[in-house]
């Protein structure tokens, strides 16, 4: 749920105090949230506004409950993008909860990055599998994908709560997921608190689970479960049955960093080549990522980060020499359409097409998930474009 | 009412109750509130972005520029550069040196790119607080590049989404009186305030034609900018969306003395009185006879479509929450013809003799409110005991999560709701959300409703 201060003219030249304060006070009065989290604008911080301070006023003016709390962190949103954003409002959990003084305990804290709500549910659910407690930040499952319960719930079931991100100061060991969305938080609990800090990139894809699996064990010091050997070897199967349907196949690949890197590693070892990748989303060595991802296996790639990557260049390429598939948000069907190009919906935002908050594309079952669609869009086309005498039941 | 903010008592009643009716609106948010409005810069943008052969340039980060990307369905019959949101995507260093070389630079490439027949600029708040002078940039582009660049000054902080609908409206002003008008007929009329969402403006348009009344320009559905240059020269301005085209309407009565009248497309009775309005206006008896027989032979053709809906949606409650009061005050009296009772009603941006006149349409108990928020509302649908919820994408999970039916009237809509057809849209839209089975299954507070399904 989201309020705003509801800045005027007045507050952009007077300071957004007055403003933040009473807005606070409303919240806490009507909504009564454990926390709010303030989000900052070009605006107000381009005026200047002091959000420590600000805070510290709050609090000072009892503005703030017993037991409740004010978070921020600044979003300008002329510096970096969305996934800067949410890297920052991560480490603020950190900055503001996390507890140095924290019990000491066995527990793992994920931090698992920007993926939907069934990827964090699959993740929570590998780790329950496997024996391991987790405290895991943000989480939006059961918030964003909470059940129909006829009640209209301001704060759904889900989450992860004030109580947990506090004892995350005294884990062993921290996960992060996602070199872009996570550094910031998993490098700030190791300075904070002294939590060691592991950085892999997303589990999407058979060898970044395996990564993902084989830290987790290590960190926990467990045995990893039949259930999820067996699930790995399903997948196995299912790449080794396929992998004819999509050697050789040329892919074009945009989004957000974090799940571009481990998309193309996925893509590699189907045999496809990542040849063009994009992401408007600044990335310091987001080549080296992709080199690191791809083992230097797709010589041909062209790749870019930052302002002047956008869909627009990546259209130009496809232009000079087409691809047999696209993956990427929603806003890639215009190419898709333009250009006859089978299109797999992945990454934020998909605005067209249910599945993505309910099915994860993370841990094995994700991977089986993934091949499972860019299989479909390869065998529909083929069944749509198949002269008569070559359209068979068998493919 | 426990859960209405105190500052807000004000702007919430209910119909029938004892107190003297004055329903506080047109005032800003309550800081903290979480209020189902949006930015001047939204404002802006919706009204002028139909317009589709003008290139439309957000000076700010790119962010705001993602915003309204392609999700109205404003349609064109011919151009498409509407549909590309271009932006100066200012950084850092733009906001510590200035964007207004930026913007320069972007709007000359593009203009030389896409030819268009204007530009429109639209300031965002940071341009606003480092005081880039966008006026001087559209000027000097504007004599270098020899068409219209306007400046929209949509700076978020400046106001409500009304202030955004006032600053498009004095931007397509700077347009109007500037094309040739010796054709345009007397019997002529600009269509204000609709945009063409699902092919709505085809629909009416198709109606004037049929009347013998000339469009001379829709502003701004399908807009095209020579036919807004020629404005001036139509005989009435009809306006819809009054919200968002009063302004531009009153301007034009002073400036050029054309007269303006107020309808609505929504709903059987209310399109009928707009076509006759139109008709009675011009004293013309070819033109009122042809109305008539328009009026006819539509209504012939949709109340039968309509009865079996009737059937089944009479006695069912319904509630409204709409941008401007304008469209409410039509989807009362539609829903009324579908037989079902609006017990709930309310706007993002309506004034006193808005509200007033929805107190006199409303039955007793009808619950009227300003500015809400997802808090008060899922509060009046519970309260209210609900079956269709109508309103935008906001309001949308509110329906949804309590297990209420909706149905979308805002500008993200893919069916056309205007018109007599529209109105046949409108009736199978809300039958298929109430009657769906789906609500039998979720637990609703409503006693019965369970029963069913054991």
């Amino acid at each position: 749920m989201a309020a705003t201060s509801s800045f005027t003219e007045g507050t952009s030249v007077f300071g957004g105090q007055a403003n933040l304060l009473q807005a606070i006070e409303t919240i806490f009065t009507v909504y009564n949230p454990d926390v709010i989290a303030v989000h900052t604008t070009c605006l107000s911080e381009t005026i200047g506004d002091d959000l420590v301070q600000i805070i510290a006023k709050a609090v000072g003016d009892s503005k703030v409950p017993e037991g409740k709390h004010v978070i921020h962190c600044n979003t300008p949103s002329y510096v970096g993008s969305h996934v800067t954003g949410f890297s920052s409002m991560t480490k603020a959990f950190v900055t503001y909860f996390a507890d140095p003084n924290a019990e000491k305990s066995k527990q793992i804290n994920v931090i698992p990055g920007w993926v939907e709500p069934s990827d964090m549910r699959e993740l929570k659910c590998l780790a329950r599998t496997m024996g391991i407690d987790i405290v895991m930040y943000p989480d939006t499952s059961d918030v964003l994908d909470a059940p129909q319960t006829g009640k209209h719930e301001f704060y759904p079931k889900g989450g992860s709560t004030v109580e947990q991100i506090r004892s995350s100061g005294g884990s062993a060991a921290t996960l992060g997921l996602g070199l872009s969305a996570s550094t910031a938080a998993v490098e700030a609990l190791t300075a904070k608190c002294g939590v060691p800090g592991t950085m892999l990139e997303l589990p999407i894809g058979l060898q970044a689970t395996d990564r993902f699996i084989d830290t987790l064990r290590n960190m926990a010091g467990v045995e990893v479960p039949d259930a999820i050997t067996d699930e790995r070897g399903r997948l196995l199967d299912m790449i080794s049955d396929m992998h004819q349907y999509v050697h050789g196949k040329r892919v074009a690949l945009f989004g957000d960093p974090d799940q571009l890197v481990s998309l193309a590693e996925f893509l590699t070892l189907l045999d496809m080549r990542p040849v063009y990748v994009v992401t408007g989303t600044p990335t310091p060595q987001f080549e080296q990522r992709f080199m690191d991802a791809t083992g230097g296996n797709v010589p041909e790639a062209k790749i870019r980060a930052g302002a002047q990557a956008d869909m627009y260049l990546m259209h130009q390429w496809i232009k000079q020499e087409s691809v047999d598939l696209l993956i990427g948000n929603t806003y890639g069907k215009y190419i898709a359409r333009d250009e006859n190009i089978p299109f797999v919906r992945h990454g934020f935002p998909i605005l067209d097409r249910v599945g993505h908050s309910y099915f994860p594309t993370v841990g094995y079952a994700g991977a089986m998930r993934l091949l499972e669609k860019i299989l479909g869009v390869f065998m529909d086309r083929q069944d749509q474009d198949a002269p008569e005498e070559s359209f068979e039941l068998t493919m | 009412m426990a859960d209405i903010l105190r500052e807000r008592e004000r702007q919430v009643y209910r119909k029938g109750q004892e107190t003297a009716f004055q329903l506080d609106c047109e005032k800003q948010s309550v800081a903290g509130s979480v209020s189902q409005r949006a930015c001047v810069f939204c404002g802006s943008r919706v009204v002028l972005y139909p317009i589709a052969d003008a290139l439309h340039i957000v000076h700010g980060p790119i962010g705001c520029a993602s915003y309204t990307w392609d999700i109205r369905g404003a349609l064109s019959s011919g151009p498409e550069l509407h549909r590309l949101s271009f932006s100066t995507d200012m950084q850092e260093m733009d906001i510590v040196r200035g964007g207004e070389k930026k913007l320069y630079a972007a709007l000359c490439e593009l203009i030389d790119e896409h030819q268009p027949k204007a530009a429109f600029v639209y300031a965002t708040c940071i341009v606003g607080v480092i005081g880039d002078d966008v006026g001087a940039v559209c000027k000097r582009v504007s004599m270098e590049k020899g068409i219209p660049v306007l400046p929209v000054h949509s700076e978020g902080f400046k106001g409500t989404k009304k202030d955004g609908y006032r600053a498009a409206c004095d931007a397509l002003l700077q347009l109007v009186g500037t094309g040739p008008i010796d054709d345009v007929s007397p019997l002529s009329i600009n269509i204000l305030g609709d945009f063409n969402l699902a092919g709505e403006t085809w629909i009416i348009r198709d109606y004037y034609a049929r009347m013998g009344v000339q469009v001379v320009s829709c502003i701004t559905g399908d807009g095209r900018i020579d036919e807004i240059r020629r404005a001036h020269g139509a005989a009435l301005n009809v306006v819809q969306c009054s919200g968002s085209m009063t302004h531009l309407a009153k301007s034009l009565k002073d400036k050029y003395g054309i007269p303006f009248i107020r309808v609505s497309y929504f709903g059987l009775e209310d399109m009928s009185n707009s076509l006759y309005d139109v008709a009675r206006h011009f004293g013309n008896k070819e033109v009122m006879q042809r109305t008539q027989s328009i009026v006819r032979e539509e209504l012939d053709r949709t109340m039968p479509l309509l009865a079996e809906y009737r059937r089944a949606l009479t006695g069912k409650r319904a509630a409204i929450y709409v941008g401007g009061a304008f469209k409410a005050f039509s989807l009362v009296s539609a829903l009324r013809l579908l037989g079902m009772k609006t017990v709930m009603v309310g706007s993002q941006t309506g004034n006193k003799e808005d509200y007033e006149q929805l107190r006199e349409l409303c039955d007793e108990g009808t619950i009227i409110a300003d500015d809400s928020n997802p808090l008060e509302l899922s509060t009046f649908l519970e309260e209210k005991e609900v079956d269709v919820f109508i309103g935008g994408v906001k309001e949308r999970p509110i329906a949804y999560k309590l297990g209420i039916g909706f149905c979308d009237h805002n500008h993200e809509r893919k069916e056309a709701l205007a018109g007599f057809e529209g109105m046949v849209n409108f009736a199978r839209e809300v039958y298929g959300s109430v009657m769906s089975p789906v609500w039998q299954l979720t637990p609703r507070k409503r006693s019965g409703a369970l029963e069913v399904v054991r």
